[in-house]
């Protein structure tokens, strides 16, 4: 096991791009305009009805508050450092990373932060404020929906990872990561249990925006099974499991910059 | 302006003429040679329509919403070909080229570089209608798209509200890409003006169903003519006096080119941003 330290260097990068509070100030400008973004398509569709598939107002706006807080942790740890990695892979400078003596994937996956994401992640707070389910209940159905995030989380990662090594083979992969961030903002946004079933099986175990979002959100809006919390859980293993082994057997493809 | 400063107001048609069929058949090549990204960029295209077509077909389940599920299907199929047709993605760039650099060899050259930006726009288009044709028939056939409105006259009406737009948003955003010019970092206002599209262009719902006031506001700011009204046009909705209105909205100038273009002259600042880079090239 690495030790905590020789990670932490790494997160010196987070100074790399700008002064700090500047970048912050325009954080909380993205975190406003992407909420009042989806109010506004919430507030649009609630006009028109009081249940979307069974998701009430409330609901939909625990949903997605969880869903800022899913593109927070994404945007200030795992795109910075994935967008890194896709470009290390292209210039050669990937071979330096090879030689630190910390296991290659973490690097890749931690070497680059942007702090302004909090904002995102932060800014969700305010969803909380606007729902009617705000405080329902603490201690375990907070500990459910923690637990159930991470395990999102770990499949989302996974997920990435997978698609990121497939530069070993493609190198020029910059898009890719994009069309995550599309599915990701698009469908994530909206609870999956209302996609006809093709689409939600795509959702759910292709791109699995389903763990990410709309399972944690139920653990929060008490419409949870116990189900879909095994399930949740048993996914997350194996994805994680999936993509190590893939990260492996990809990274066996990579020649270098100086081979 | 300095005398070397080579006169960009008045290209030679035939020197034009010349230019585009060039660097057309040049970024034509570029985007059939990167074909799997535009692949993926379509794919990201399809992907809102798809979403809201689920979204306001759950809504309109069981209850009047003033348009059945299959009037959403055709409208939202629309917007995407209309979408795609009118996307310009020159805002998100010219940041990145300004800051690396890439702008100076465009501007070095003795043509506009928006001449240059349309080839590579009306290319990408062209190699993208590819695969987003495919996935408008897949779509309404998949969810069932109710195009009774439709009729061969509202197709040819289609054909010129189509090109209004595609140059109305062209203009209007390659203008407000000139903002990387003063700001360093565009983002945040780009993700604004994207929400007016999503909001007053009705690219989330159609205007019928959203608020009193946006459909009120739409009339007056360029969003609705460029995706709104060809949509609808397209669906046969719009029909007579209300065409030629819409028509005339969409090239009139205070909706479009006037209003940013001379707003950034009334402040006193370089009158082209072409200007301005040459003055830095020069300094």
């Amino acid at each position: 096991m690495p030790s905590p330290l020789k990670i932490a260097p790494t997160f010196a990068s987070a100074y790399r791009t700008g002064p700090i509070p500047r970048r912050f100030f325009l954080g909380v400008v993205n975190a406003a305009v992407q909420f009042a973004t989806q109010m506004l398509a919430i507030t649009i569709v609630f006009n028109q009805t009081e249940s979307l598939g069974g998701w009430s107002r409330e609901d939909l706006i625990v949903l997605v508050g969880v869903h800022a807080i899913v593109s927070g942790i994404l945007g200030m740890i795992f795109s910075p450092s994935i967008s890194s990695f896709l470009e290390s892979i292209r210039l050669g400078t990937f071979d330096f990373l090879l030689t630190k003596p910390v296991d290659a994937q973490l690097l890749a996956s931690v070497q680059s932060v942007a702090p302004q994401s909090t904002v995102d992640g932060g800014g969700s707070g305010h969803y909380w404020l606007w729902s009617g389910t705000a405080g329902a209940g603490f201690g375990l159905v907070v500990l459910m929906f923690i637990l159930l995030l991470l395990a999102g989380l770990c499949m989302v990662y996974s997920f990435m990872l997978v698609l990121a090594s497939m530069a070993f083979w493609f190198v020029k992969l910059d898009n890719i990561m994009n069309i995550f961030n599309v599915m990701f903002g698009n469908a994530g946004t909206w609870p999956i249990t209302i996609f006809p079933a093709w689409l939600r099986g795509m959702l759910t175990f292709i791109i699995p925006i389903a763990f990410a979002v709309t399972i944690p959100a139920q653990a929060l809006t008490g419409a949870l099974t116990v189900g879909n919390v095994a399930l949740t859980f048993a996914l997350a293993a194996v994805f994680l499991t999936a993509s190590r082994f893939f990260w492996r057997f990809a990274i066996r493809q990579y020649t270098g910059a100086s081979a | 302006m300095s005398s070397s400063t080579p006169d960009f107001s008045k290209p030679s048609p035939r020197a034009l003429l010349q230019f585009y069929r060039g660097q057309f058949a040049a970024a034509l090549g570029f985007n059939l040679a990167y074909r799997g990204m535009v692949a993926l960029w379509v794919l990201g295209s399809v992907m809102q329509p798809l979403v809201l077509i689920v979204v306001w077909q759950t809504v309109s389940e069981g209850r009047d919403t003033g348009m059945t599920a299959g009037q959403y299907a055709a409208y939202f199929m629309v917007s995407m070909v209309v979408s795609h047709m009118t996307f310009i993605w020159h805002m998100w760039e010219f940041e990145w080229r300004i800051r690396s650099g890439y702008f100076s060899p465009l501007l070095l050259r003795p043509v506009h570089p928006i001449h240059h930006d349309i080839c590579e726009n009306l290319s990408y288009k062209f190699v993208g209608l590819v695969g987003i044709i495919p996935a408008a028939v897949l779509m309404a056939l998949i969810f069932g798209a109710d195009f009774s409105g439709a009729s061969w006259r509202s197709l040819i009406a289609f054909a010129p509200a189509l090109l209004l737009a595609m140059a109305l948003r062209f203009v209007i955003e390659w203008c407000l890409a000139l903002a990387a010019f003063w700001m360093t970092k565009v983002a945040s206002l780009n993700q604004l003006f994207d929400a007016f599209f999503l909001f007053l262009g009705g690219q989330f719902a159609p205007l019928g169903v959203m608020p009193e006031w946006i459909q009120t506001l739409s009339f007056a700011l360029p969003f609705r003519w460029s995706i709104y009204f060809p949509i609808q046009v397209a669906l046969g909705n719009i029909t007579g006096a209300d065409l030629w209105i819409g028509y005339g909205m969409q090239p009139s100038d205070r909706s479009g080119r006037g209003r940013v273009a001379t707003d950034v002259e009334a402040r006193g600042l370089p009158t082209t941003a072409v200007e301005r880079s040459h003055a830095c090239l020069h300094r």
